[in-house]
């Protein structure tokens, strides 16, 4: 009140005090204070960065999910410059120097996806933005990755998929901001399609039972594709729910259906479930239209094999990876991941660390965290070392290109881990295809989006 | 075409028998102690899971290091021996081979128990509570006993492989004088089939004729009655939860090498078995089972690949679209007695 009285009014007080803050600078720095302090998502300014594992720790892909955690621990460790280094040797060219990725230790925060696309996006969402991920990895279906990946264009937050097989996640669903190690359902197709022509001919004809969502869609759509470029004729394809566990009720009309051949387009315990019920249904032993009844998993792994034992012996499908592989990435991966867990790691395993340890190298060539710069480094970037032969990031819609394997259930396992032989290494050249085939639009790096 | 629909209904007649078991137990204690049970799902789950540590027991191994050969990571060599053989030779073979049926020896005492023990330990004190809250601890208890078993087991599925001699499949066809190759069917699914006839069958004659079941039967009829007679019918009532739990038990255990038992197997049936209960009638015991093979044989049937191109999406519908139509054109279910939650 007295000040009132000596001539200073409020209005007075207010006009001195924002000519004072103008005057003073501080003005600019109060309106832009959310650019200035992170003029990207999650701009790690301690000397830690975060890396968010999105992973199926339940539901139909479990397995998977349990051993990409463990893979992604081992690459974390190895990039921090902890145990053997891995394939941080072998992978050429490499920026690693094995202390962090531009001098900060690498930690990382995880969520169950529980192997549902709603999940994975809230698990990814919370991970950005509570737990400030730099960079989120991970899942195993393609459903996962294709809602990961829109979210993380959306955040500008860089996603490097676990394991997803569907043509659509670099392809009508592909995102600048996601990048995909694994093979997908066309390569699938145009590897096995030969095999299963020189054991099966050309006259068969196929039923199919595809798991309902985009991965399976597209891979019915490219074993039909191979398949009837063989000469075979499709009597069905029938859909069945992600997550089923009874497949009777499906199996049951196949047997009457004139078919000779069954392709599940199945991945993951759905396949375990699928693959082992057929069996029981006496579908191996059964003959067809004059012909043995053969039954075919265009996408197979070592977790899956495990899981249907006896009766994955002499089927066919197609892998990433393998660990039985000689090159000197694999064989440097196996002794590692070996060493730590007692086991071999699976191709969801493989991939999974190979793509932390690219983020990681990427970021290191592009010498910034900055997403735009980093997915600059990671287009159109030709390495090798890494298990798989020479493998190209494809600029033009995120993709690896590299050989891929055709593989068949062990008839004569040497151990519990001995369930695949390599049957066929298909060169990149082969099953590498038009980038613009599957459509879709990658959209901008910049201005890179603010996740907060 | 015969032979398609004759393949369908036998599924059905298989899908509809794991269901009319479960629903069974769920309707005995509803029956008697007026419980809505759904923990029963986790009874059927704790069952498999009896049946995996039986396996696991039976399969302990003696592991001991050759250092002279080594895994492709360059650690020693394993080599596991398999104590049961060592111990029994021939025996042990047999008794691994068919595990998963001589496992139903421990279930039955451990379900009891367990079902006894659940009974009197929690599920007594919810007796004259209203049906949501016996809903809302029942629930709590299944995700206790998932969550025991997951930290026990893992989360994921632990195959149990059914003995040799019983894999592949049946040529009925065949059997009934027909073309052979044409019909065939898994035997384990038949003996599952045949497992739960015998099942719902004794259960039925149990309380159609023993003294015991008589006493029950009157008690579900008109509990104060019999209590007035001098018969302490809480005692029998707890029996019959424990006899609940066995038949949940059971069913789990021979679901077994069909599907891979993991901590979540129990709740992928429950909603399944209270609409099973709830379309044959509350309390009702030939309700819950007629409502498991006309629900099964339906379900079978939308599946086929005709009636799919007729109505896409059927199958996943159908049992939903028809307790929809059986609750409106009978509120009370296919059997359901006047009065029962009604209140």
């Amino acid at each position: 009140m007295t000040l009132l009285k000596r001539g200073l009014s409020r209005r007075r007080v207010l006009q001195t005090g924002m000519a004072g803050i103008i005057g003073s600078g501080i003005a600019p720095l109060m309106f832009t204070k959310g650019a200035w302090a992170q003029e990207f998502c999650n701009n790690p300014t301690g000397d830690t960065v975060t890396f968010g594992l999105n992973l199926p720790l339940t539901g139909a892909y479990a397995e998977e999910g349990a051993d990409e955690q463990k893979a992604y621990e081992l690459a974390i460790a190895h990039i921090n410059g902890e145990g053997d280094g891995g394939l941080i040797s072998v992978l050429a060219p490499t920026a690693l120097k094995g202390n962090g990725i531009l001098g900060k230790k690498v930690g990382y925060v995880s969520s169950d996806s529980q192997t549902k696309s709603d999940v994975a996006r809230a698990g990814a969402t919370r991970m950005i933005e509570r737990d400030g991920a730099i960079m989120i990895t991970g899942g195993s279906s393609s459903g996962e990755a294709i809602a990961v990946q829109g979210l993380c264009q959306e955040m500008g937050v860089i996603f490097m998929a676990g394991l997803t097989h569907s043509n659509d996640t670099t392809g009508k669903d592909k995102r600048r901001y996601g990048f995909r190690h694994f093979f997908n359902a066309y390569q699938s197709g145009v590897g096995l399609a030969p095999v299963l022509g020189q054991e099966y001919g050309s006259d068969r004809r196929a039923y199919h039972l595809t798991a309902d969502y985009t991965w399976g869609w597209t891979q019915e759509e490219s074993i039909k594709a191979a398949t009837e470029a063989l000469g075979w004729d499709t009597v069905a394809a029938v859909r069945t729910p992600l997550g089923s566990t009874d497949y009777s009720q499906y199996l049951t009309p196949i047997l009457n259906s004139g078919a000779d051949v069954l392709i599940l387009n199945h991945y993951g315990l759905d396949m375990v479930n699928s693959l082992t019920q057929a069996v029981q249904f006496g579908m191996r032993d059964r003959q067809a239209n004059g012909k043995d009844f053969q039954i075919v998993t265009p996408l197979i792994s070592e977790l899956m094999a495990k899981g249907a034992g006896e009766s994955v012996k002499g089927i066919f499908g197609t892998s990433n990876w393998h660990w039985n592989l000689q090159d000197p990435g694999t064989i440097a991966f196996t002794k590692s991941f070996g060493a730590a867990y007692g086991s071999p790691p699976s191709q969801a395993a493989h991939t999974a660390y190979v793509q932390a340890l690219l983020y990681a190298d990427a970021v290191e060539r592009a010498g910034t965290f900055y997403p735009p710069e980093v997915i600059k480094a990671l287009e159109g970037h030709e390495f090798d070392g890494m298990g798989n032969g020479p493998t190209l990031y494809r600029a033009e819609d995120h993709q690896c290109i590299k050989n891929v394997l055709v593989v068949q259930g062990n008839e004569n396992p040497s151990s519990e881990y001995d369930v695949l032989n390599i049957v066929q290494e298909i060169p990149r050249d082969e099953v590498a295809y038009d980038p613009a085939m599957f459509g879709g639009e990658l959209g901008p790096a910049e201005p890179a989006p603010l996740c907060a | 075409m015969f032979e398609v629909i004759f393949l369908q209904f036998l599924n059905g007649l298989d899908k509809g028998a794991a269901y009319a078991l479960i629903a069974l137990g769920l309707t005995l204690v509803f029956g008697t102690l007026g419980v809505v049970n759904f923990a029963h799902g986790a009874l059927f789950m704790l069952g498999a899971f009896c049946a995996v540590m039986f396996r696991q027991l039976l399969t302990l191994e003696t592991v001991t290091l050759d250092p002279e050969k080594l895994s492709p990571w360059g650690a020693p060599l394993e080599i596991r021996e398999p104590l049961v053989q060592a111990w029994f030779g021939d025996f042990g073979a047999v008794l691994v081979n068919y595990s998963v049926p001589a496992s139903i020896i421990i279930t039955i005492p451990i379900m009891l128990l367990v079902g006894i023990a659940l009974e009197r330990g929690i599920i007594k004190h919810f007796y004259k509570r209203p049906h949501a809250e016996q809903i809302l601890v029942t629930f709590g208890l299944a995700i206790v006993a998932q969550e025991v078993i997951k930290s026990f087991f893992g989360p994921n599925p632990i195959p149990q492989p059914m003995p040799t001699d019983l894999r592949g499949a049946a040529d009925i066809g065949a059997f009934l004088g027909m073309q052979a190759n044409v019909i065939t069917y898994p035997i384990w699914r038949l003996i599952y089939f045949l497992f739960s006839f015998v099942i719902i069958g004794g259960v039925f004659a149990f309380l159609q004729f023993t003294t015991f079941g008589m006493v029950v039967r009157a008690g579900m009829a008109d509990r104060e009655t019999v209590g007035l007679l001098g018969i302490n019918i809480d005692r029998r009532f707890t029996i019959m939860f424990g006899l609940a739990a066995v038949v949940a038990g059971l069913a789990g255990v021979m679901y077994t090498p069909l599907l891979p038992p993991n901590y979540h197997i129990g709740m992928d049936f429950l909603v399944l078995s209270f609409v099973v209960v709830v379309v044959g009638g509350m309390g009702s015991l030939p309700g819950a089972v007629a409502a498991g093979f006309l629900l099964g044989i339906l379900q079978s049937f939308a599946s086929m690949t005709q009636v799919k191109a007729l109505i896409p999406g059927i199958d996943q519908i159908i049992i939903y679209l028809v307790a929809v139509v059986i609750l409106l054109v009978l509120p009370r279910g296919l059997f359901g007695r006047r009065g029962v939650m009604e209140a």
